[in-house]
């Protein structure tokens, strides 16, 4: 079996791509986009640590880590959907997407 | 077949759910982008199965790469046009948000291999099928549930109000 600290290691690595992604792109659906993967690097963390965590059989608590994540892929879909409402609306105020254009949000 | 103590199938989904993310990253094109964001999550979803959650990997896949990537390519797609190539792809302060984020992957990394021993013991892998899923989501989590249900209603109706075409009195001077 895959040690804990392997998963962790590649879910520390995409979470830093995905910071790197809303740090330095000029997009707002590319800025989107590294959102989305920093939230995955943490799902990755939740379900490994669930995976190797204690959980005695048929314990009420054996569930726990793994409805986290599941909970939470459902926040990060309803995220997405705003996000990109939010870029498709502003496009079609001021036709750019690029997050330095964006200086007025006044409507 | 083992690489570095890890087995090959590990190692090799490892590689494409990072190779993905950047390439992500790095390309111009921001359809190729969300491409290999598709491909990302793939391997995401291939981690879990390795790690004996079926039910988040396949949840993965319809949620993301069922969903979300399709509506960042049709995002995209409609966004695209005027203004698009004038702009440069990367932030003028790149190099600080770069920087930011090396920093954070050292200091990640440095805690899980500092604070994790390599021997941690695996149990059996834990019986969780999809009806015990939902029997708890049912007991134990329905509130969660609930809330959930509430939370995505909300916004898929904030998502089509943003989205709309706006009335009439500032569509004048917008168009």
């Amino acid at each position: 079996m895959t040690p804990l600290s392997a998963f962790l290691l590649v879910a520390a690595l995409v979470f830093s791509i995905g910071l790197a992604i809303a740090l330095t792109r000029r997009n707002a659906i590319l800025v989107l986009i590294g959102i989305e993967l920093m939230l995955n690097a943490a799902n990755l963390n939740l379900i490994a640590f669930w995976r190797f965590g204690e959980h005695a059989a048929g314990h009420a608590d054996a569930l726990r880590g793994m409805m986290f994540a599941i909970f939470s892929i459902a926040v990060a879909a309803a995220e997405a959907a705003v996000g990109l409402g939010l870029a498709i609306a502003y496009h079609r105020h001021s036709k750019t997407t690029d997050l330095d254009a964006m200086t007025r949000m006044k409507g | 077949m083992m690489i570095f103590g890890l087995s090959i199938v590990f190692v090799f989904t490892a590689i494409i759910t990072v190779a993905g993310a950047l390439a992500a990253a790095l390309m111009r094109n921001l359809i190729h982008c969300a491409l290999s964001l598709t491909v990302t999550f793939g391997g995401l979803a291939l981690l879990y199965l390795q790690l004996d959650a079926q039910f988040a990997g396949f949840a993965q896949i319809l949620v993301y790469i069922g969903a979300v990537a399709i509506l960042v390519v049709f995002a995209i797609l409609l966004t695209r046009g005027a203004g698009h190539s004038e702009y440069k792809d990367f932030s003028n302060r790149w190099f600080g948000g770069l920087a930011l984020a090396a920093g954070a992957f050292a200091l990640l990394a440095w805690a899980v291999v500092r604070s994790l021993p390599d021997n941690v013991t695996t149990g059996a892998a834990p019986a969780v099928t999809v009806q015990t899923i939902g029997k708890s989501l049912m007991s134990t989590y329905v509130l969660p549930l609930e809330i959930v249900a509430v939370l995505l209603t909300v916004a898929l109706i904030g998502a089509v109000i943003v989205a709309m075409p706006e009335s009439s009195s500032t569509k004048a001077g917008g168009r």
